[in-house]
């Protein structure tokens, strides 16, 4: 369970290093189509009380991905976008947002940066439509002469065109989330950055939301996606990264992720002992049984042959899967514990 | 693709010099919509109303026997005879306490509230910039220094007109002005009233870049100025007393003289200006320094 791990992790960090090495050899300037939407470098903060929060991250987002950034509750995901955002100053490292760096270049980086930050925060006694001019206002760089047509548009894109004239106050907590995503919106973004924005949702309003972020992701923007639901992750991502306290465990292509942990063949038998000794004959490494399911690594040769030599040795098979690894896989394969979803 | 098109999007027009007024005014709405803002305002006019009442119920026994008030704010005796000086009393009346606690309130919350609301972090990420949402903040509060006073002397003027004669009127010098001058030196006195809460109002909006509560900067501030306003009554602090906020307040009264006695009126002006460069700059050394965590 853990070399496989180990590999993937290795790997995570080769790729997230070259790009980083090409660039600063060739000494590109800040252009306006960076390969790299976030780029981190020993990144750290330490709080006031002496709490390190952050410590030394050093995260890479390429363009185009949806990026998920992962972690218990707790672990610095947020005190890492407040970083890339401006809101908090890092103790030490760097962090370039759209190849220029943060904090220095705020005012030209966030008018092309659309966020959600732990939730949304409105102004409950100004109407969802009220509240978006205002933070379209508070853009200095924002066209006034297109602001009502640019917040009817944001609007009508989260579907809460109908409710736009009712007190913020009143919304659901679904429509204050899509509230939050429609002042995200409000201009044309180079990269979105999403906190939790699934926190506090009911299902059919997880979905609602997923759905938004893949179709933005589908237009070419590069979504930042923090959650801490593994499955929202693998859902929606192309890439994503671990924390944990505070530190970077490893970042990568979903794909490459889950492929680090690899898939195990299950067997749904009443003869449990039986299949157990026919699989390792047949190769399958690490089994174990379990009632009367048995899993194993799988081999190298055809699963079919495998199943054959089941039925030829008079197992009686119920079931024969061949179980994808999931993200939660590969985690437990890095960290060898258990995603702690209720943090 | 539209990836390429969205990062070169902004850069297509430059943002004009009028683009930045969006924010003061959405600012200043934002602030009128408030119940609590208007609360205040409500609260304020209505002083000038019970002033008045009061007057003219005190003195319906006697037309004449306007002499005995020598208690109460200023200017409260002739207030019979010319509806004018309500103006100039409820003005002295409400500025030791009811002006600068509304202002203490806005001040105090205009950047609290929004840290504690959580809308900070959406104005900051927007880019309002930092300077620039401060200087904003603090328009927004004078404005609503020179609103307040203007709604204690508009309703002063109209109880004024409604319960008593206008007309010439005495100044304290004993010269006598026409109304038409009295209405100036009246409107004069408003814009020295609302420059006398400027301190205020800075040490309000310092306050509110100390913590994350409107509710603790706004009861901060105001406490803060019902504790200068003790030691300032007290005669022993007499080699401090000439710095505190509040000492040259009831100046203004000297624009009733004739001809005008300046000398306090400039040090009250002079010291305003005083507490809002300290306090203006501090406030923006910790605003623009500050991690926004909330």
């Amino acid at each position: 369970m853990i070399l496989p791990g180990t590999g993937g992790q290795e790997r995570a960090r080769e790729t997230e290093r070259e790009p980083m090495g090409e660039q600063s050899a060739a000494g590109r300037p800040a252009g306006d189509a960076p390969e790299q939407v976030i780029a981190t470098h020993g990144l750290t903060k330490r709080y006031r009380g002496g709490q390190l929060a952050v410590d030394g991250l050093d995260l890479t987002v390429p363009a185009g991905s949806v990026f998920g950034f992962l972690g218990p509750n707790g672990s610095g995901k947020t005190t890492t976008i407040r970083m890339l955002l401006g809101l908090i100053e890092p103790t030490s490292g760097t962090a370039r947002v759209l190849g220029r760096p943060m904090p220095r270049s705020a005012r030209t980086v966030l008018p092309r940066v659309g966020a959600l930050i732990e939730g949304p925060a409105l102004y409950g006694f100004l109407s969802g439509r009220d509240n978006l001019l205002r933070y379209d206002a508070a853009d200095p760089t924002a066209d006034p002469r297109t602001r009502r047509a640019r917040v009817a548009a944001a609007l009508d894109r989260v579907g809460l065109t109908a409710v736009a004239g009712k007190r913020a106050r009143a919304y659901s907590l679904g429509m204050k989330q899509r509230l939050g995503l429609a002042a995200a919106l409000l201009r044309p973004r180079g990269l979105l950055v999403l906190d939790e924005p699934t926190n506090g949702l009911d299902p059919q309003g997880m979905r609602e939301i997923r759905a938004l972020v893949k179709e933005l992701a589908s237009d070419g923007t590069t979504v930042f996606l923090s959650s801490h639901l593994l499955d929202e992750i693998e859902q929606v991502c192309t890439h994503a990264a671990v924390m944990a306290q505070g530190r970077l465990i490893i970042q990568g292509a979903v794909a490459d992720l889950a492929a680090g942990a690899r898939g195990r063949l299950a067997v749904s038998t009443p003869d449990p002992a039986e299949a157990a000794r026919v699989l390792k004959e047949q190769g399958v490494a690490a089994v174990v049984a379990d009632g009367d399911r048995v899993t194993g690594e799988p081999p190298e040769r055809d699963l079919a042959e495998v199943n054959a030599a089941l039925v030829a040795a008079g197992v009686r098979v119920r079931g024969f899967t061949l179980e994808r690894a999931s993200l939660e896989d590969a985690f437990v394969a890095l960290t060898g514990e258990g995603f702690d979803v209720a943090g | 693709m539209s990836r390429a098109e969205a990062p070169g999007a902004p850069a297509r027009r430059g943002p004009g010099p009028l683009w930045s007024v969006g924010l003061l005014r959405s600012e200043l709405v934002t602030t009128l919509r408030r119940w609590r803002t208007l609360a205040l305002l409500a609260v304020l006019a209505a002083v000038p109303v019970l002033v008045g009442i009061a007057v003219r119920i005190e003195t319906r026994g006697g037309p004449g026997a306007d002499g005995g008030g020598g208690e109460g704010p200023a200017f409260m005796a002739q207030i019979t005879n010319n509806g004018l000086f309500l103006v100039f009393t409820a003005l002295a009346a409400t500025l030791p306490f009811f002006l600068p606690m509304a202002v203490g309130v806005v001040a105090g919350d205009s950047i609290a509230g929004e840290a504690g609301a959580g809308t900070l972090r959406y104005l900051l990420v927007a880019p309002a910039g930092r300077t620039r949402l401060l200087l904003v903040k603090y328009a927004t509060v004078l404005a609503f220094c020179l609103l307040a006073t203007l709604v204690v002397a508009v309703s002063a003027l109209a109880v004024g007109a409604l319960l008593f004669p206008l007309g010439d009127l005495t100044t304290i010098s004993g010269t006598s002005i026409t109304f038409a001058e009295g209405l100036g030196r009246a409107l004069l006195i408003a814009l020295v009233v609302a420059a006398s809460l400027v301190g205020v109002a800075a040490l309000g909006l310092f306050v509110s870049t100390l913590t994350n509560s409107g509710i603790a900067a706004m009861a901060t501030t105001v406490g803060l100025l019902i504790t200068v306003q003790i030691l300032d009554q007290i005669p022993q602090l007499h080699a401090v007393r000439p710095y505190l906020f509040p000492h040259y307040w009831l100046s203004f009264a000297d624009l009733v003289r004739d001809p005008v006695y300046w000398d306090d009126l400039v040090r009250n002006l002079g010291l305003q200006a005083l507490y809002a460069a300290v306090f203006g700059s501090a406030a923006w050394a910790r605003f623009t320094t500050k991690d926004i965590s909330v």
